[in-house]
This record gives structure tokens, C-alpha cells and sequence, in this order.
């Protein structure tokens, strides 16, 4: 090795390739952390079940399955276009991976599209445990609960969607300028697990709080 | 070390098999079966969470380190989930 | 001469650029470390004028300074800056991101811009709490403790809330870079069982940054939504249980002590090791000793609910793996005796403070296990006991550890040297002003004297003088070393590439470091702690 000129330095040992390594490896980090934050809520509703259950089961039924049946769908619809959308990449079919990741994207609008209307029809029918909160069950306190851990946990994820169309979209327009190549694409892969991640949260919301009764 | 580059066919059967088995969750959740109608769910959401983890998320053919830290998060969810449950399930009187 | 000389000129870190642009747009976790610096100091300033406030209050059982409101909000403020502002960050955020990349030979952190964002979402966090502070102020204790938080106080909690929250991800982002970093950035050689137990130890604390503070906040977001929109999640009066607050809270709470004591473990082995002159004594189970107790560090937190409601079973259960912890702290603080032992020791000044640490951390460590066991806990609960013991841990040890670290790393940092006798002098200070303010605490405790109330009976009166004369002293100390450290960075004597003879990576590069860290990345061929280190 020849005598050592100080340069300013990011990466300067690192090939490409070990960047994308390290780069998921983050992101696995940060999704660890991402599981306890979820993790609460669903502690929350562990506990909350336990001590209520025939109460989640009679509020459950005050969920539309019907829109949360087709909003997995959508999901797991999305989970695989971004998935071939990074394996697209990674092959150099730019044009393909650009629509993979516009179809991911007009998923997951329609995954919040969705998501309002049924928020909307909710707060209708005053089942927002907020101040205006009128459940016709029995036992409406802590029918209470149920649904705020409803808007929580489906809040929470909501918004988490929305990170994630704003990551894949900004990837998808990375992959437009051609900035993004199949030597160097850390961004789409990056997008892709987050959005696994979100998926994979949905899927166990999906049946705790739609399918109790 | 070239990150092999996955058959799309692979991803179209991970794909199937999530449908599959979201369609088996809202079937099996017509029928009462008692406590059976958790266990199913979960059980099936977990096949479904894998199934995405380990192909669309690459967990199958990832390093040990990455393999590490998918399970991190998990394990410390079950010390939060578990440890509150000694709490909730020994309080007398329930609730 | 003329070396030296040329030594002021040498092209380093601080002196490449000078303009504003250059240190709030840096990626450099050097200069990166030193914003954290300025603004954890400020932290500590406003905490420390808030204690100094309400220990002013407390010379006298009567309220005759501050209305009890307020000493609520007073008290309330220094628990939340200290924290959260001051204790989590000060050690990670400034010793750690200045000398991870230094000590494991790479040339910045895996991710320098996400580090960059760590500082900005800090004090982004900061400005809320400051809002919180001037819009009313907060007065539920830093433990934001519901149902009193959620429904009935009137104080600015969203804006607290919303400032730690936000902290929160500065914390999970740093321990993130950190873990990921020490992972893959390593040099050449640099093998695990070669890693500085400094970085052992961020290694550790990392980890919990990363696990636990996700917990916080989002349960303080729970909180939030309470407050905002009516979403009550433990509100009694809807069947929620405010006791499952208490136990997300500790969750992250009861690991967040050891965010602060493991960094300052890991200050103290790298003082004693340099200033006895020799290997660390039982290196594997000091490095070992650090993830233990990350790990056992979340298993315990329910010894903070002994008498909050939680069943007697679960009692049992976490009193016992409280007292797990002891092992590997006991392990630690053997070590270090046992690294001095027929060492070549110096009593330079941060020998001075690692020496204080083992000390301070030896008693409040013991304390511990008094607050550990149940029927102990029962009569000291929510008494100055805790109060004394926990500030034995916070204070007195995670405070030593980083003024020793500040004064051994700062001709590294600085390129200066600090005047030894003052800094002798400030060690010393601090010492006794700890022991002065917190001592009697534990007797005021001990003898009955609840937490957070702004009078107590006559009786109380002397071992509360006591304990303010301490904090005077106590706050002479800490402004001492903030003075002639300003002081040394004009006249302070240049400092040589390694003054302390010491053996870390981060003494073979210069004073101050340039830019890259290293001219060439290091080739490592030898195990840490290797003494006698040859100067070259």
C-alpha cells in the first residue's frame, strides 16, 4: 500500500456491495426497535383481552371485515410487487422495478383510502372513544378500551404506511433519475423491508382485532 | 459475496400461499370454535409473517447477524409480553 | 520546540473550518460529539439550577421560597432534563460517538449523516421540553405516573411528552450507528476480545437504547392521546389499568439506569487500566458483565412496583432477578480492584474520579439491594432512601465516570492540557459535596421522610441543611472544571499525542485527531491493554 494521502471519507475501504450489507443491517436494527414499539399496543391488548374477553368480542363485531379482509389483501398484494420490485433492481430491468414500486405505492393509497372511509363510517357511528363516544353494546366502558386500542393500533400503523409510501415513492424516483443501479440500490432495498415490516404488523392487527368474535 | 439473484417464480408462490392463507383465516373465523378460534388465527398469522420475512425479507439465505437481529426485537417482545404477564395472570381477583 | 510549534499548526478536526456552516452541516462524529457537548452541558445547567431551586426550598420545613406547585414543577424539570437531556445522552452522545470510531480504528461511525440527525431530532426534543418548561411548566415527576398525568394534572404534559418522545428517536438512532458500527467498521485486527471494554460497554448500552426506548415512547404517546383526544388507554374509570402504565413505563425506565451507569463503566476500566499501568484484570468477564447486565437490566422492573398494586407473585418474581444484577456489577467493581492491585497507580485526575465511581457506585449498588427486597421496599418506598439511592447510581456514579472521562479524553478532544491542580481540587469538591448532599438522605429516608413534598416536619430540618450545604458544594464543583476547561482550551499547555502513556487506538492518532481519524487505517496486532505502551 502506498503512503497514506488523508481524503475525506465516507466508505472509503467499502466496496458497493458491503454498503448494501450494512445498510439492511441498519434497517433490521431499527426494525427490532420498531417491534417494541408496536409491542406495547399489542402487550396493551394482551392484557386488556385477558381481562375482558367476551367485551372484545362483542365490540369486534363492530368492525367492518369486510374492508379489513380487502385491505390485507391489499397488503399482501403490495408485500409481493415490492418484493419483485427489489428483484427487478437487482436484474437492471429498470422500467419493470419502476412499475413494481408505482404499483406498491397505488396499493398502499388504496390500503389508506380504504382505511378512511372506514374510519369515517366509525366516528359516524360514534364508536371514536373520544368525547362523543356512544357504543350500543353492553358494557360501553370498557368497549372503550377496544377501541381505543383500535384507533391506536391501526393509527399507528396507518402512519407507518404513509412513511412507507413517501419511502418507496422517493426510491421510485431515485430509480427514474437512473440513480438507482443494480450495484447500487441500499434505498430500494431499505424501502422494501420497511414495508415488509408494516405488512407483517397489519397481518397480526387483521386478526386480533377483526376476527375475535 | 453477490447476493444471489431469486427466481421470480419463488416469489410468485410465496405470494399464493399468503392469499391461501389469509382466505383460510376469515374462512376458519365463521365457525366458533372456542378458544381454538385464537390459536387458529395467530398461528396462522405467524405462517403468514414468515412466509414474508423469510422470502420477501430475505431472511432465508441472510447472514447470521442479520438472522440475530430479525429475532432480537421478538425475543425482547416475549421478556415485555411475558414478565407483565407473572402481573396480570397471578393478581387475585382477576382484571 | 519547533515540533511543537508545528503542532498548533497541524491540520486537525477542529481547526479544518471554522464556519457555522462547517459544524451544523458536519458528518464528522467528532465535531458531531462536541455539539452534543455544548448542548448537554447547557441541559445540565438549566437541571442543575432547578435543584438548586428546590434544594433551596427544603433548608426550611415550611414553604418559604417557592409555592408547592411550583417546587412541583421544579422538581419535575430536573428529573425530566436529567434524564433524558442530560444522563442518556452524555456519555454515549459525547464520549461515545468521539471515540468509538477512534478506539476500534475506523474513520467515522457506519452511518455519519443519521448521526448528524441524532443531534438535530435532540434538540428538536430539547425545544419541546423548553416549551413545556416556559408555557406553565410540568408537575407530574419525570415518571409522568397516570391516572394523574393523564386526566387530572393541568400542566404543559403534552409538550413534555412530545420532547421526550422525540429525544427518544435520537436515542434509538444513536445506539443503532453505534451497534452497527462496532459490528462492521472494525480495523483490520481489531477482534472482538481486542475491543476497548469502552466499546464493549456502548456495545451493551446500545442495545438497550435500541429495545427499551421504543417503550417510552410510545407510552408516553399513549399518554398524549389520552390527554388529546380522549383515548384512554389505563384510564381507571374504563376498566384500564393505571398500574399497566407503571410497568411500559419501567420497562424502559429500569434499563434506562443502566444506559447511564454502563457507558461510565466503561470510563472508568479504560482510567483504572491507563492509571495503574496495566492490563484489565479478567477482561472476558468484564466484557461478558456488560451485556449481562443489559440483558438482566430488563427483567427486574418490576421491583419500582412493589406497592403499586402488583400481584405479590410477581413481586416475588422480580425482587429475585433484581438481585441478579448485583453479580455482574459486583464482577465489574472486583475487576477493577483487582487491575489496581500491585499496579503502578497514579493519581492523576481522572483516577481521581474512577476512583470516586467505585466508591459512589459501590454504595449506591448496595442500597440497591436493599430497595430490591420486598419488605424493605415496603418502608422505604417513595422515600428520600430511593432518592439517595438512586442518585448514588445517576449522580454520583454516572456523573464521576463522565467528568473523569471528559478530563482524560480532553487533550485528545481538545488538543489541550487542563490544569492538573484544579482539576484535583473540582474531583475532590465534587466528592464530598456528593457525599454531603445525598449522605443524610438516606438517614432522612430511612427515618420516614417522603419523596416530592416541598415541607416535612421540624424534626428533619438538620440532615436537610446538611444535604443543601452539600448541593452548594456539590454545584462549586461542577462549575470549577467548566471554567478552566474553557480556560485550558485558550492557555492550557499543548497536549502530546498520548499523555497518559495509555494504550488505545485513539492515543496513536493525534492530538487533536484530523478530520479522517487515522491517516492510514491501523493495522491491529495487539491485545487492548497492552503495557508498557511504546511512545513513537
Amino acid at each position: 500500500m502506498a503512503q497514506s494521502v488523508a481524503k475525506p471519507v465516507e466508505h472509503l475501504e467499502l466496496g458497493e456491495r458491503e454498503d448494501i450489507e450494512l445498510n439492511s443491517l441498519g434497517m433490521w436494527v431499527y426494525l427490532a426497535s420498531e417491534i417494541m414499539f408496536f409491542g406495547v399496543l399489542f402487550t396493551a391488548y394482551i392484557v386488556y383481552r385477558h381481562a375482558y374477553p367476551q367485551v372484545f368480542a362483542e365490540a369486534s363485531k363492530f368492525l367492518d371485515t369486510r374492508i379489513g379482509s380487502i385491505n390485507t389483501l391489499l397488503l399482501l398484494s403490495s408485500s409481493f410487487t415490492v418484493a419483485l420490485g427489489v428483484n427487478a433492481t437487482q436484474r437492471g430491468e429498470r422500467r419493470l422495478s419502476l412499475m413494481l414500486l408505482a404499483i406498491t405505492v397505488i396499493l398502499g393509497l388504496g390500503f389508506l383510502g380504504l382505511k378512511f372511509l372506514e374510519y369515517s363510517h366509525e366516528i359516524e357511528n360514534n364508536l371514536f372513544p373520544g368525547g362523543s363516544f356512544n357504543y350500543p353494546g353492553t358494557n360501553p366502558d370498557q368497549a372503550k378500551l377496544f377501541f381505543s386500542l383500535y384507533f391506536v393500533m391501526t393509527g399507528m400503523h396507518a402512519l407507518h404506511m404513509v412513511v412507507g409510501i413517501a419511502f418507496v415513492s422517493t426510491v421510485g424516483f431515485l430509480t427514474w433519475q437512473q440513480w438507482i443501479t443494480p450495484q447500487r440500490y441500499a434505498p430500494v432495498e431499505l424501502a422494501a423491508l420497511f414495508w415488509h415490516f408494516v405488512d407483517i404488523v397489519w397481518i397480526f392487527i387483521f386478526p386480533l382485532l377483526y376476527l375475535v368474535a | 459475496m453477490e447476493p444471489e439473484i431469486i427466481p421470480r417464480s419463488r416469489y410468485v408462490f410465496v405470494y399464493i400461499g399468503l392469499v391461501v392463507l389469509l382466505a383460510a383465516t376469515i374462512f376458519a373465523s365463521t365457525f366458533d370454535l372456542g378458544v381454538f378460534n385464537t390459536a387458529i388465527a395467530v398461528t396462522i398469522a405467524v405462517a403468514k409473517a414468515l412466509l414474508v420475512a423469510l422470502f420477501f425479507m430475505h431472511i432465508w439465505g441472510s447472514t447470521q447477524l442479520t438472522r440475530i437481529f430479525a429475532v432480537m426485537g421478538i425475543f425482547w417482545l416475549a421478556l415485555l409480553i411475558g414478565l407483565t404477564l407473572t402481573d396480570y395472570l397471578t393478581r387475585l381477583g382477576g382484571g | 520546540m519547533s515540533s511543537i510549534a508545528l503542532e498548533r499548526y497541524r491540520r486537525n478536526y477542529l481547526n479544518i473550518s471554522y464556519t457555522a456552516r462547517s459544524w451544523l452541516l458536519t458528518t464528522d462524529h467528532k465535531r458531531i460529539a462536541i455539539l452534543y457537548m455544548i448542548s448537554v452541558t447547557l441541559f445540565f445547567v438549566l437541571g442543575g439550577i432547578a435543584a438548586m431551586m428546590f434544594r433551596l426550598e427544603l433548608l426550611t420545613p415550611e414553604t418559604n421560597l417557592v409555592r408547592p406547585e411550583t417546587y412541583n414543577k421544579l422538581f419535575t424539570i430536573h428529573g425530566i432534563i436529567m434524564v433524558w437531556f442530560f444522563l442518556i445522552p452524555s456519555i454515549p452522545s459525547i464520549l461515545g460517538n468521539f471515540l468509538i470510531p477512534l478506539m476500534i480504528g475506523a474513520r467515522d461511525l457506519a452511518f455519519p449523516r443519521l448521526n448528524l440527525a441524532s443531534w438535530y431530532i435532540f434538540m428538536l426534543g430539547g425545544l419541546f421540553t423548553f416549551i413545556a418548561v416556559i408555557t406553565g411548566g410540568v408537575d407530574t415527576g419525570w415518571t409522568f405516573y397516570t391516572p394523574y398525568s393523564s386526566i387530572y394534572s393541568n400542566s404543559a404534559v403534552v409538550a413534555a411528552i412530545v420532547g421526550v418522545f422525540v429525544t427518544g428517536f435520537s436515542s434509538i438512532f444513536t445506539g443503532l450507528n453505534f451497534i452497527i458500527t462496532i459490528h462492521k467498521k472494525r480495523a483490520p485486527g481489531m477482534t472482538w476480545s481486542r475491543l476497548p471494554l469502552f466499546v464493549w460497554a456502548h456495545y451493551a448500552t446500545s442495545l438497550i437504547l435500541v429495545l427499551a426506548t421504543p417503550v417510552l415512547a410510545i407510552t408516553l404517546g399513549l399518554i398524549a392521546l389520552e390527554r388529546v383526544f380522549g383515548i384512554g388507554i389505563f384510564d381507571p374509570t374504563r376498566g384500564g389499568d393505571p398500574v399497566l402504565f407503571e410497568h411500559l413505563f419501567w420497562f424502559y425506565s429500569h434499563p434506562a439506569v443502566y444506559i447511564m451507569i454502563l457507558p461510565g463503566m466503561g470510563v472508568v476500566t479504560e482510567i483504572i487500566s491507563t492509571f495503574s499501568r496495566r492490563r484489565i484484570f479478567g477482561y472476558t468477564f468484564v466484557a461478558a458483565a456488560s451485556l449481562a447486565i443489559a440483558v438482566i437490566g430488563f427483567l427486574v422492573w418490576g421491583h419500582h412496583m412493589f406497592v403499586a398494586g402488583e400481584s405479590a407473585y410477581a413481586g416475588a418474581v422480580f425482587s429475585g432477578l433484581s438481585f441478579l444484577v448485583a453479580i455482574p456489577s459486583a464482577v465489574k467493581v472486583f475487576n477493577w480492584t483487582a487491575t489496581m492491585y500491585k499496579g503502578d497507580i497514579s493519581f492523576d485526575t481522572p483516577m481521581l474520579y474512577a476512583l470516586g465511581f467505585i466508591w459512589l457506585f459501590t454504595i449506591g449498588g448496595l442500597t440497591g439491594l436493599f430497595v430490591a427486597s420486598l419488605a424493605i421496599d415496603v418502608h422505604v418506598h417513595d422515600t428520600y432512601f430511593v432518592v439517595a439511592h438512586f442518585h448514588y447510581i445517576m449522580v454520583g456514579s454516572a456523573v464521576m465516570a463522565y467528568l473523569g472521562g471528559i478530563h482524560y479524553w480532553w487533550p485528545k478532544i481538545s488538543g489541550r492540557m487542563y490544569p492538573e491542580g484544579w482539576g484535583k481540587t473540582a474531583a475532590l469538591l465534587i466528592f464530598m459535596g456528593f457525599n454531603l448532599t445525598f449522605f443524610p438522605q438516606f438517614i432522612l429516608g430511612y427515618l420516614g421522610m417522603p419523596r416530592r413534598y416541598a415541607t416535612y416536619p421540624p424534626e428533619f430540618q438538620v440532615l436537610n441543611v446538611m444535604s443543601t450545604a452539600g448541593a452548594s458544594i456539590l454545584a462549586a464543583g461542577y462549575i470549577l472544571p467548566l471554567l478552566y476547561l474553557l480556560w485550558s482550551l485558550v492557555n492550557g499547555p499543548l497536549a502530546s499525542d498520548n499523555p497518559w502513556k495509555a494504550s488505545g487506538l485513539e492515543w496513536q492518532t493525534s492530538s487533536p485527531p484530523p478530520p479522517e481519524n487515522f491517516g492510514k487505517i491501523p493495522q491491529v496486532t495487539f491485545e487492548a491493554y497492552t503495557f508498557p505502551v511504546e511512545q513513537n
